[in-house]
């Protein structure tokens, strides 16, 4: 009966081939970030890098690891905008805040 | 008239039905997550604050060993979560010996993880005379956000290797079900993804700015 029930509720999903590329995926990513930091980039280019590709390398984990993407929408309505908009907030309060005190260090 | 205009909001959300298709756990653990999230986003925030108010940060993580070590690090624990994932997906299909197995596979590149930081950590210590309220440059905020940062996420790892212990204990000795399994993966998952943000700001930035 529970061997049953386990099988019958986990009929959608991500085949194992599909978790072994996505593990590439990401092992690819970080190899990507770990060059670009020892490359000759504008700083700006390589942060933007950086940033993108972790957001990137999240979302895939979220997506297939954590099986968000075989969810119904209304969970993902639930808990992730207003994370983000959570985090927007934060964001709102510190980074112009140290922005200005990145443009007062003495040079 | 009015019955049939009320039938199709009878829906889910009508009580009696669960509107997210999860079980309790599953949801309770993705609330703690997102709960969680927050809690390290104000962390990698504040350290992003405190390195930018700080004109003469110190960056003593070299390629050797330090970004070498977080590299390995970031692998070590990109694989347990593959491991993580290939348990979840045997136990679904109610294969439980091979399920322990995964976990334990898992719950090594936990181990594997810590000790490389804690490796990490006892270079910084000893070698760059680093702590949390000192080091040579003079910038006591460094060891502080430094560590504060690292330790809540390696807390977080080492929490997780003792659950997927008791999660595999239980499973071999056939107790608990595939969605226990699974919120579990969950958890370890989430830790894996903190570290996508920990690994690139503060150790990958050392290296150029």
């Amino acid at each position: 009966m529970s061997a049953h029930t386990e099988v019958a509720e986990h009929v959608n999903g991500a085949t194992t081939k599909a978790f072994v590329n996505v593990w590439f995926a990401l092992l690819f990513m970080t190899g990507v970030e770990v060059f670009l930091a020892y490359e000759q980039i504008p700083v700006l280019i390589f942060l933007t890098a950086l940033v993108g590709l972790s957001v990137i390398k999240a979302a895939l984990i979220i997506a297939y690891f954590m099986h968000l993407k075989f969810e119904k929408l209304s969970l993902f309505l639930t808990l992730f905008p207003m994370l983000i908009l959570c985090i927007m907030l934060m964001l709102l309060m510190f980074m112009p805040d140290s922005s200005r005190l990145m443009m007062m260090r003495p040079r | 008239m009015s019955q049939v205009n009320t039938a199709p909001l009878a829906s889910v959300w009508d009580g009696g039905r669960s509107p997210y298709a999860v079980n309790s756990k599953k949801f309770g653990m993705w609330l703690f997550i997102i709960s969680d999230a927050l809690t390290f986003s104000a962390l990698l925030m504040a350290y992003t604050y405190v390195r930018l108010a700080t004109p003469n940060w110190p960056t003593p993580f070299h390629f050797s060993p330090s970004i070498i070590f977080s590299t390995v690090m970031t692998f070590c624990l990109l694989s347990s979560s593959l491991t993580m994932v290939m348990g979840v997906h045997a136990m679904n299909h109610g294969n439980r010996k091979a399920a322990v197995g995964w976990i334990l596979a898992t719950i090594c590149g936990g181990l594997a993880f810590v000790g490389l930081h804690l490796t990490e950590w006892l270079n910084l210590i000893r070698n760059e005379h680093v702590t949390p309220f000192d080091n040579p440059w003079g910038v006591p905020l460094f060891g502080g956000t430094f560590f504060a940062l690292t330790g809540l996420h390696m807390t977080h790892v080492i929490i997780g290797v003792i659950y997927l212990g008791i999660i595999a204990f239980a499973v071999g000795r056939g107790k608990f079900k595939a969605e226990d399994v699974e919120v579990s993966g969950l958890y370890w998952h989430f830790v894996d993804l903190v570290w996508m943000f920990i690994f690139p700001l503060v150790y990958l930035m050392s290296a150029k700015i």
